[in-house]
């Protein structure tokens, strides 16, 4: 077509369609809470308030969110090459043996500032490693990264068991984990941050990952839009043809942006390891990784996006216990339902509402041109 | 009844932001042949899928045959006795002619007596129409012409008095095209309807009674095929005089500075899509690749390009060999000098979603001007594609717009300054102007000669065989993966269409 394809505004594309995709998931929960005969505005307030009511509360969501924007970085980094890493889990959770080797050496002598940078360097190098061998298996064998990263879940999970009961465990010990860290395993909180606002961090887990988190997604961002790699990641994943046509070689880009995706997903490690348990513990991903891939879907895989998504999942995760504590016929498996549908309309039914928003904006553009063209 | 077959009154469609169709009106005459001539993008595709019942109309009536309808699908459209024939087939390749005629117009649930029933009226429509096919031949057996005279037998099948075809000489060899041409005729004589869409104004002029012109989603005008003339369609088309002749010098080529050496390319099948092709190309010199769609111009201009691998040969490039076999790479040829314009500027040319000026380095984003580092130098980029801008007149000159934003002739001036602007030696185009609007394919086609002028090789591949014999100083004829024959541009197309449909090649080949 020679006109112009009908495209949205950022603000309607970037604002408005996410808004109202989590309206109507919302809404859509709340005819669930209806259901087990619960007052879906009851639900409500204890999901805001007990995401956001105290400064304890509201630290507790970022450091949930900590966690989901590593993932939701890994996730979206890995799709701007059109690659779909379901690995961020596994990758995560091998990281997290970069962070224990690196505590379990250096806490007893070295102060946090020299054992965290090496933790860092650790997960980054052990989430990498896990994300390396899913991309090589592609770009050399063409086995589908899909199928591989879910694969590599699974093995990192028989792995971590394996290595946490036989070979990190403390002697003696009846759990499957490492030992406690001392003081140098354990990263400060951000207590002085939530201060800054008059809010008390209470009990709350909030620590300095999250700056590291912040960081990193200004490094994807420049990354992605600035750098020539980030450009032929681009080219690859918009149109693998025309990558093919510029000597873009998809062997060294797949395996390259595996890599990177694996070590920010490594990164997630810091925040549970070293931010909140001070040990390795089994299991200490709880999904994460999958959360990730909602949170790229959400933020339209821009670092500007991922951390408001990552937030909105943060406060899922503390609102919902919240709910879960405070009316006991929603259960914990209804707030995964609440998570469940978030997923669906901000991820699978993301272009469900576009076309009539379009006719709108359309219908708008002809009754009023010339605002419509300032709008565009 | 009327002696109006069809009327369109009114006709509105809107798809989101893009207006496609503006208030159209279209009478068309019973037992005529309509012609709907404009360029891509115009509406021409949309108003026909209105008719055929694809989409639905914002706003406006469809009149046939006196009485006022609603297409609300395809199945609603034939009952009208509307009938269509795609563009690209919409036939089961391993299904026989019999089984695709009747496909969907089953009489019963038991097929055999369908079958019975289908082929008896089949022969009738063959001989009645003169459209002879073999009914259990298989469609993936048929060349094209017969595949494509397999979904005019299904459209009269379905009893259809009007006939819709979108594009149809596309695929088809002059020869074909003249014998479709025929039938055309033929089934007016038998008081058929027919529309033809088309961007080829030869076509138009050879067989409407009447031609219609779309520009911008508007019908701009009607007239009778016999009291116009090419310039004013084309000028109708594009809206302003446009200029259909081609101006060029005396060609004076150099040296060989590309040469092409017993290339042999296999598609992913197995099959031979290139077979033991050889040829040079001279400095200041336009080598023209003419054949019908799918007979290995892709595959070679991919290959010699670096993107695909040959089975055996090589090139020579400035006098450097290079088995094409191996790791050429499209990034080692560019810097040996060798630029190429791809077919498909969609897909392998352009990346639609970038902005402007991402695409304007696409290739070339390894050029230490473009960097700092490993970082991108946005203002250099942004500044480089704002000259490319002025220079070509690339609209809107705005190098941060989205590309799927420009319009085809835009868009394939983007990849033309991105390719020519870097003075290679080599220059290789594939169909320069397809999906290109009429007046930038006059500045598309300047544009190509002023490399030649300066000395440049250049490989030009199109299937439109008016482009090929304007542009080109030498043409080589390719059908079924070979080179069948070398002519001068001023070969006659008749002589050129043997060629390309293989019947004169296979003898030369012989000799």
């Amino acid at each position: 077509m020679s006109n112009p394809y009908a495209k949205l505004p950022g603000w309607a594309e970037y604002g408005l369609i996410p808004l109202i995709n989590l309206v109507v998931a919302f809404m859509v929960a709340g005819l669930v809470v209806l259901l087990v005969g619960e007052n879906p505005l009851n639900a409500a307030y204890h999901m805001i308030n007990g995401a956001f009511g105290r400064g304890e509360y509201i630290g507790f969501t970022l450091y949930y969110a900590t966690t989901f924007i590593f993932t939701g970085l890994s996730v979206a980094v890995a799709f701007h090459a059109g690659l779909f890493n379901i690995g961020s889990e596994g990758q995560a959770y091998i990281g997290g043996i970069g962070v224990a080797l690196a505590c379990l050496w250096l806490d007893k002598t070295m102060p946090w500032f020299i054992v965290f940078p090496i933790a860092m360097f650790g997960s980054i190098f052990f989430g990498a490693l896990w994300a390396f061998l899913p991309g090589w298996l592609q770009a050399r064998r063409g086995s589908h990264i899909v199928i591989t990263t879910i694969m590599f879940n699974f093995i990192a999970s028989s792995l971590m068991v394996y290595l946490l009961t036989r070979v990190l465990k403390p002697l003696g010990s009846m759990a499957p984990q490492t030992r406690t860290f001392a003081e140098g395993g354990q990263l400060p909180k951000l207590d002085w941050l939530l201060s800054i606002f008059g809010l008390d961090i209470g009990n709350a887990p909030f620590n300095i990952s999250f700056l590291l988190a912040l960081l990193a997604a200004f490094g994807v961002w420049v990354l992605i839009w600035r750098t020539k790699l980030g450009y032929e990641m681009r080219t690859m994943g918009h149109s693998p043809s025309a990558a093919r046509y510029a000597g873009i070689s998809e062997t060294r880009i797949t395996i390259v942006v595996m890599m990177i995706s694996g070590g920010l997903a490594g990164m997630m490690a810091l925040n549970p390891i070293m931010g909140e348990q001070f040990r390795m513990q089994l299991d200490f991903v709880q999904g994460a990784g999958f959360v990730g891939i909602a949170v790229a879907l959400m933020g339209r895989s821009h670092p500007a996006g991922i951390i408001p998504a990552a937030i909105l999942f943060g406060m899922l995760y503390q609102g919902g216990a919240e709910i879960a504590f405070e009316m006991p016929a929603i259960s914990r498996d209804m707030i995964v339902i609440i998570q469940g549908l978030v997923i669906l309309f901000a991820g699978a039914l993301e272009n469900m509402f576009r076309p009539a928003i379009g006719r709108g904006f359309a219908s708008f553009g002809q009754r009023f041109p010339v605002a419509a063209q300032k709008g565009a | 009844m009327s002696d109006i077959a069809i009327e369109l009154r009114g006709i509105d469609k809107s798809f989101g932001l893009v207006h496609a169709n503006r208030n159209i009106n279209l009478t068309v005459r019973k037992g005529t042949i309509h012609g709907i001539i404009g360029e891509n993008g115009a509406g021409k595709s949309t108003l026909m899928s209105i008719l055929y019942g694809f989409y639905q109309a914002d706003r406006g009536e469809i009149v046939v045959d006196g009485k006022t309808v609603t297409i609300k699908d395809p199945n609603a459209a034939i009952a009208s006795g509307i009938g269509m024939v795609h563009q690209h087939f919409m036939l089961v390749e391993n299904f026989t002619v019999l089984e695709n005629v009747m496909l969907g117009a089953e009489d019963s649930q038991i097929l055999n007596t369908s079958i019975a029933k289908a082929r008896v009226e089949l022969k009738r429509l063959e001989k009645e129409y003169a459209l002879e096919v073999d009914p259990d031949a298989l469609i993936e057996e048929l060349p094209v012409g017969l595949q494509q005279r397999v979904e005019i037998l299904k459209a009269l099948y379905r009893k259809a008095d009007i006939l819709i075809l979108d594009e149809p000489t596309g695929v088809l060899t002059p020869a074909e095209a003249d014998h479709l041409f025929r039938i055309l005729g033929q089934l007016k004589d038998q008081g058929k309807t027919i529309i033809l869409i088309t961007h080829k104004l030869r076509e138009i002029m050879a067989i409407t009674d009447e031609v219609s012109v779309m520009r911008r989603g508007e019908m701009v005008a009607t007239r009778p095929t016999a009291e116009t003339s090419v310039e004013e369609l084309a000028e109708l088309m594009v809206g302003r005089r446009v200029l259909l002749r081609v101006d060029k010098g005396e060609a004076n080529p150099g040296a060989v500075k590309f040469s092409v050496k017993n290339l042999t390319v296999r598609d992913g099948r197995g099959v031979t899509m290139v077979d033991n092709v050889s040829f040079d190309i001279r400095a200041g010199e336009i080598v023209g690749i003419a054949g019908v769609a799918g007979n290995g111009q892709s595959e070679l201009l991919e290959t010699i390009s670096g993107i695909r691998k040959a089975v055996s040969g090589s090139v020579d490039l400035n006098g450097t060999p290079i088995d094409m076999t191996g790791n050429a790479d499209p990034r080692d040829l560019r810097d040996r000098g060798l630029a190429h314009v791809p077919e498909d500027r969609h897909h392998v040319g352009l990346v639609l979603k970038f902005e402007e000026s991402e695409n304007s380095i696409l290739g070339y984003h390894h050029d230490k001007r473009y960097l700092n580092g490993v970082f991108l130098n946005i203002d250099a980029i942004r500044a480089d594609a704002e000259e490319k801008i002025q220079k070509y007149d690339i609209r809107p000159p705005n190098p941060r717009l989205r590309t799927a934003n420009f319009s085809g002739g835009n868009q394939q001036k983007i990849v033309l300054a991105r390719e020519m602007e870097r003075g290679p030696d080599v220059l290789i185009i594939g169909q320069p102007t397809r999906g290109v609007d009429v007046g930038a394919i006059e500045f598309i086609h300047k544009r190509i000669i002023e490399m030649r002028d300066q000395g440049k090789a250049v490989l030009l591949v199109s299937v439109e065989l008016d482009e090929i014999r304007a542009l080109s100083d030498r043409i080589l004829v390719m059908f079924a993966g070979r080179i069948v024959g070398e002519r001068a541009p001023d070969a006659t197309e008749g002589e050129l269409g043997l060629l390309m449909a293989g019947v004169e090649g296979r003898k030369e080949a012989a000799e």
